[in-house]
């Protein structure tokens, strides 16, 4: 059993994006966290201190421990960006402005 | 024809669709703005519509209330009496000085930089929640997520975050976050609680108010029986292990002060921690408008206003006591704001089912909450080196030399000294953290901006609806 065998779910094709240059696969209507899961990924950013890893904490869009960057752009919230074909994600780093 | 008074709606979940579909019954135009691009709220969370869900009740509770709910939504946005805005995100709701009328700000688009105004003659803020987790060692590892997180993840993107969960920590929500991640094919390897459910049928009282939680209770049973998701009671959670992501937990036996029993503990492999103690309601739209809180909740009257004329409130951000609840405040709501908008006092008889469900579920929730409380000794177990504010990455050392070496007794001084809840989060996540671990009182944080706003926006560059 998986999630969408669950709900019986009949999403559209799927898409690629890229993560750090590897190329997922990305299904429509998903978001980038949701998306990042499903590739098995779960950390995205690393922090400004200690320069830990991080992932999605809260889910909801409160947290923002989920911050990354996509398509050039950082401190996006992974668990709310819905995830677009061809979209380039990458961990970002810090701040995400030093690169 | 006089036009419409009209009423914004601040979020779609079981309150504020209950709160507009009563309110427009009963004369009012509704726009209902919501950050979400379906309504629900988070308990009635819907998975993505590209997503092609055909049984997304296989991942929800109370799926006839829900499809009521959304067939009322549909038929008074047909009749026009109901404007639904999705994907709005309300940064701040203001009483404007010249009308008299509520400004509502948001911020929608795809990076959320468009900002928006709605107008409105009366607000009802049905902001919701969100989950309160006290730290332990190792809780700023990837693969741990709130209990609450895991299940929205699911219930919206249908993902899971690993193979192999622990559900921990301590509440009613563990319950349908466990048996949810087991039903989507998750191993869900333990469910550790650290108070002890039956506890709640020691309060005779509030079972006797609300005789149907008992068989919700033996529902989950029998499915972490059918799972076989192994439950532990009166455990906590003492440590999560990893470098770079989570690979076990240890877990303990606690004894009735709370205390570790020596010896009791055990490592169980997994990827994924799902935990949670509890929830805090969203108050910073109510506070910025000068709305009294009671703790950390909103102040409502019988009416489910607050003391800020114009503004009501209902659902969680009143006071956490789940989507029955939610949706009886919400009617209540719905109904007094129409009368009021009339010129009308509303006449109480009219919701008094309602008003006597409100009584029950507000006492049962009081029990509920009283033994759902988070062990006594939780705070003493967080080790020094263990990050509190996840964003600023400040220790519970450095709280604790706030506390004890500069003398900091409250929330606000130990953030000036530590930058503890100065971060994106704005000290949502580690207000309860650094409380417990200050050992000051959890106050309201007064947040002005209720999210991260561009400054394009701030400078009056909007977009008005009316």
């Amino acid at each position: 059993m998986n999630p969408l065998e669950l709900a019986d779910a009949r999403p559209g094709p799927g898409f690629p994006v890229t993560f750090d240059g590897r190329t997922i696969e990305a299904l429509p209507g998903q978001t980038v966290a949701a998306a990042l899961w499903t590739a098995g990924i779960t950390a995205w950013r690393t922090t400004r201190g200690t320069g830990r890893p991080r992932g999605v904490f809260c889910g909801i869009g409160v947290c923002f421990d989920c911050l990354v960057t996509v398509n050039g752009r950082p401190n996006q919230r992974a668990c709310l960006v819905p995830v677009r074909p061809g979209d380039t994600i990458r961990t970002q780093e810090g701040t995400g402005h030093d690169d | 024809m006089t036009e419409r008074p009209r009423l914004a709606v601040i979020g779609a979940g079981p309150a504020g669709l209950a709160a507009s579909l009563a309110a427009a019954e009963h004369g009012v135009a509704v726009t209902l703005v919501d950050a979400a691009e379906e309504a629900g709220g988070q308990f009635y969370r819907q998975p993505a519509a590209a997503l092609g869900a055909r049984r997304p009740q296989a991942l929800h509770h109370q799926w006839r209330t829900w499809r009521r709910l959304r067939s009322g939504l549909d038929r008074q946005l047909a009749a026009g009496r109901v404007t639904h805005l999705t994907g709005h995100h309300v940064w701040c709701v203001e009483r404007e000085s010249d009308s008299g009328r509520f400004a509502v700000h948001a911020l929608r688009g795809p990076a959320q930089e468009e900002g928006v105004v709605v107008r409105a003659d009366a607000v009802l803020l049905a902001t919701g929640g969100y989950e309160k987790v006290l730290p332990f060692p190792g809780w700023t590892l990837p693969g741990v997520v709130t209990a609450g997180g895991a299940q929205a993840m699911l219930k919206g993107g249908l993902v899971l975050p690993g193979r192999t969960a622990v559900v921990a920590g301590t509440g009613p929500l563990l319950l349908p976050v466990a048996t949810g991640l087991a039903a989507a094919g998750a191993r869900v390897a333990a469910l550790v609680e650290s108070a002890d459910p039956r506890d709640v049928l020691r309060r005779p009282s509030a079972l006797a108010a609300q005789p149907g939680k008992l068989a919700e209770g033996a529902r989950y049973a029998a499915l972490l029986l059918r799972h076989r998701v192994r439950t532990l009671v009166r455990h906590t959670v003492v440590e999560a292990h990893g470098t770079d992501r989570l690979e076990a937990v240890t877990v303990a036996a606690l004894d009735a002060q709370g205390r570790v029993g020596p010896g009791s503990e055990r490592r169980v492999p997994c990827d994924t921690l799902a935990v949670g103690h509890g929830m805090l309601p969203h108050t910073d739209l109510a506070e910025t408008l000068g709305c009294r809180l009671s703790g950390t909740d909103v102040y409502v009257d019988d009416e489910q206003r607050t003391d800020v004329p114009g503004v009501w409130a209902a659902g969680e951000t009143t006071g956490i006591g789940g989507a029955a609840l939610a949706l009886v405040e919400g009617h209540i709501a719905g109904r007094s704001i129409a009368a009021r908008l009339r010129g009308t006092a509303p006449d109480p008889r009219a919701w008094a089912a309602a008003g006597r469900a409100r009584a029950r579920l507000r006492g049962f929730f009081a029990a509920v909450d009283a033994v759902y409380a988070p062990p006594p000794g939780w705070a003493d177990r967080v080790t020094h080196d263990t990050v509190l504010c996840r964003c600023e990455e400040v220790t519970a050392g450095e709280v604790r030399t706030a506390v004890d070496e500069l003398g900091a007794g409250d929330l606000r001084t130990v953030k000036l000294l530590t930058r503890a809840g100065m971060g994106w989060c704005q000290g949502r996540m580690c207000g309860p953290a650094v409380a417990g671990v200050a050992g000051c009182p959890l106050t309201a944080a007064r947040r002005p901006l209720a999210r991260p706003v561009p400054l394009g926006v701030l400078a009056g560059s909007e977009e008005d609806l009316e």
